[in-house]
């Protein structure tokens, strides 16, 4: 097996500990399987998962590939600015705690959709709600599928991408038809201890070989120093070309901000326009920054896969309990990735040069093999084997989280509620597997397509589309009494369904262009562009419109103003349409539950007749 | 258990529930406040002192030890006020309402 494994140049510490977290995940799921029963069970785990279990559970399904291997890629390849990812992923739940979760958990539903139709009394609302479920969900699937292809190159050098997106999305999907959310619940919250365990110890065992986290940031001059400081015993490989500047690297507003404003540049026609770009790009970066900064902290808000999960509180109080662990727990977490992005800047810079899933993005798995270069090979291939099963946690986890919310929104939402009202339990249990089967299948389509982007990029933009469509509708929805039905869809629907439109056109784009650099013929250029106009038409575009390209690719900044204030607008125009028994809605979301007018308001419902 | 729930009347008036949302989103929108405060001054000052924020800390420049590692614990901090003094709210809340009825 070990000289076989060797021929095809598999390490085998790494495939060991890679097939070990598969096995676990897989094994957990059939043992859990037995004890999921009801429907309740496989949606919500019966609403009886305790603090501790939740906000491991939680932090487990929350931290994805773009957590484990983007955050680092990104870092490494743009410096300062990509730190705002990681802060903000952690740091958004403190507006979910402040505002969503324990009111969202008193009121009692399944998922979001179940939350839209029963505080407005619109069935119509419902489906108009699933389809973002939807929207959001396969876009976070995409960059899971990017890390599972990512890391079976990596483990595999001669797999192709698509295949380790293949082999990932079926296991997963087995998984879950299996077990439900139940299952998953305890298979969640272990991986959430793997991956800190995965993230944490490789970086200290490194860091005591080749230098602490300051110490390889020190080596990085500041636009301010006129040299680097002296670090004896830190080592540093040259930087290839393609790198960004020290000076760029380490200050804020660099690469990833001006991305769009270089491009720009870099085609201007005369010194003139070069200089009036050049005076803008400094505005304009700190707009991206902000832009990231709502899409990002809203967005938190408005996970549909997240937000299902505080459902398992027993109460609202549980609820608010387990928002704050799941920070501690993510905050602890999201310390580290940053520290491979800059030791890999000073160790690995060779990964600069590559592109898709062999560069930066794969530097968490890269690094930990350098200690089989300092005569601790054993050592090196072990920890490289615990990251990568790190990563295995990471995009399995989050996958699986995502297809739960995906197929209860078309099992529970769509075929229960709207297909088939009168089907019993068991056949909405039957198409809960098929709709598992279905999203399984989608989301490795799209995976495939999506090597070009980087993980974290792509994740980021999810965020944006939630930040602008369930953001708005939970936050108001809790808050204001006055919002009607009409209001809260106009608002969802424009703010969410604009985001998503720029985003597609930046990423579609994006990957045409990726593929057009491929082709270095200048012939064969010019035929692809002629095959594809538009996107030509849309990357001439961009260089021509750096502002536009910036609000397209970052579109929080004016779709969730635009969201909000279109819900207040609508509403105040449809005033007469305000559920009659709004008040009662409202006590429920925001009364203690030791009041007990859940139990209330559920028996008024049943006394009107069923609804 | 009629001696310990309140009557309908009480907490089903819109003085209630007013007073209920407006105790808890002021605490909201204090905590929220802290926290948008800095997340605004943050990119502000890298823009207007982006020599300040560049000088060497331990080896980080200041900005990188703000934004890297001393957000999480601050946002920690903001979190536990919040919940400590929530619970607090909602159980004033719960045994003012019962209390009320059983006058």
């Amino acid at each position: 097996m070990n000289a076989f494994l060797a021929a095809v140049g598999v390490d085998p510490w790494i495939a060991f500990f890679s097939l070990v977290t598969v096995v676990v995940t897989v094994g957990m799921g059939f043992w859990t399987a037995g004890k999921s029963k009801s429907a309740g069970d496989f949606f919500v785990a019966g609403r009886s998962v305790s603090v501790g279990w939740n906000a491991s559970a939680i932090s487990g399904e929350y931290l994805s590939a773009a957590s484990f291997m983007g955050v680092a890629g990104m870092v490494m390849a743009t410096g300062y600015d990509a730190l705002w990812y990681p802060v903000c992923y952690a740091c958004g739940y403190l507006f979910l705690l402040l505002f969503i979760a324990g009111p969202l958990r008193r009121f009692g539903a399944y998922t979001i959709p179940d939350f839209a139709e029963g505080r407005y009394d619109s069935p119509l609302f419902r489906k108009i709600a699933v389809c973002f479920v939807l929207f959001i969900g396969f876009f976070y699937t995409m960059p899971q599928m990017k890390g599972a292809g990512t890391t079976l190159a990596y483990i595999f050098p001669g797999l192709p991408y698509w295949a380790g997106v293949v082999v990932v999305g079926a296991v997963i999907t087995l998984n879950v038809s299996l077990g439900g959310m139940k299952g998953i619940t305890l298979v969640q919250a272990f991986q959430y201890w793997l991956k800190v365990f995965a993230i944490t110890l490789p970086i200290f065992v490194l860091a005591a070989v080749v230098g602490q986290y300051q110490q390889h940031l020190a080596v990085n001059k500041t636009a301010q120093e006129s040299a680097a400081a002296a670090a004896p015993g830190i080592e540093r490989k040259a930087l290839p070309a393609k790198a960004p500047k020290d000076e760029a690297w380490i200050a804020p507003f660099g690469k990833l901000t001006t991305k769009a404003v270089d491009a720009s540049i870099a085609a201007a026609p005369t010194p003139e326009a070069r200089a009036a770009l050049e005076a803008d790009k400094q505005p304009y970066s700190l707009l991206y920054t902000y832009s990231l900064i709502i899409a990002l902290v809203c967005g938190t808000a408005g996970l549909p896969h997240i937000l299902v999960r505080f459902y398992t509180n027993p109460d609202g109080v549980a609820a608010k309990r387990t928002t704050m662990w799941v920070m501690i727990l993510i905050g602890v977490f999201y310390v580290f990735p940053p520290v491979y992005g800059v030791i890999g800047r000073s160790l690995t810079p060779e990964l600069y040069d590559a592109v898709g899933a062999k560069g930066t993005d794969k530097v968490v798995l890269e690094l930990p093999t350098l200690l089989a270069g300092r005569d601790h090979p054993l050592l090196g291939s072990v920890l490289s084997g615990i990251t990568c099963a790190g990563a295995f946690a990471a995009f399995m986890s989050t996958f699986s989280g995502l297809l739960v919310s995906m197929s209860s929104a078309l099992a529970h939402d769509i075929y229960g509620r709207i297909l088939r009202p009168a089907s019993s339990p068991e056949q909405r249990l039957k198409a809960f597997k098929w709709s598992a089967l279905i999203v399984g299948l989608v989301a490795v389509g799209l995976g495939s397509q999506v090597e070009a982007l980087e993980i974290n990029f792509m994740v980021g933009q999810a965020f944006a589309i939630a930040a602008a469509s369930y953001f708005p509708l939970l936050f108001m929805s809790v808050w204001w009494r006055g919002m009607t039905m009409r209001g809260a869809a106009t608002g969802m629907l424009v703010g969410g369904l604009s985001a998503l439109a720029s985003i597609t056109l930046t990423s579609v784009s994006d990957v045409a262009a990726a593929k057009a650099k491929k082709l270095t013929d200048a012939a064969e250029l010019a035929a692809y562009w002629a095959e594809h106009p538009l996107a030509k038409g849309i990357a001439d575009y961009w260089v021509a419109h750096p502002l536009a390209r910036i609000l397209c690719e970052q579109p929080a900044i004016w779709a969730v103003p635009l969201a909000i204030l279109l819900m207040i607008v609508v509403s105040k125009a449809t005033a007469a349409t305000i559920p009659a028994d709004v008040r009662m809605k409202m006590l429920v979301l925001h009364a203690p539950e030791a009041l007990g007018l859940k139990q209330e308001y559920i028996k008024e419902h049943e006394g009107l007749g069923g609804h | 258990m009629s001696q310990t729930s309140p009557t309908p009347d009480a907490i089903h008036s819109d003085a209630f529930l007013a007073r209920l949302m407006r105790g808890q989103l002021k605490l909201s929108i204090a905590c929220a406040l802290c926290f948008v405060v800095a997340l605004v001054a943050l990119p502000l000052l890298n823009y207007y002192q982006p020599t300040f924020m560049a000088q060497r800390v331990a080896g980080f420049t200041l900005t990188w030890l703000i934004l890297g590692v001393l957000f999480f614990p601050f946002v920690w901090i903001i979190s536990y006020v919040f919940i400590q003094r929530s619970i607090a709210l909602e159980d004033a809340e719960a045994k003012a309402a019962k209390d009320g009825l059983s006058k």
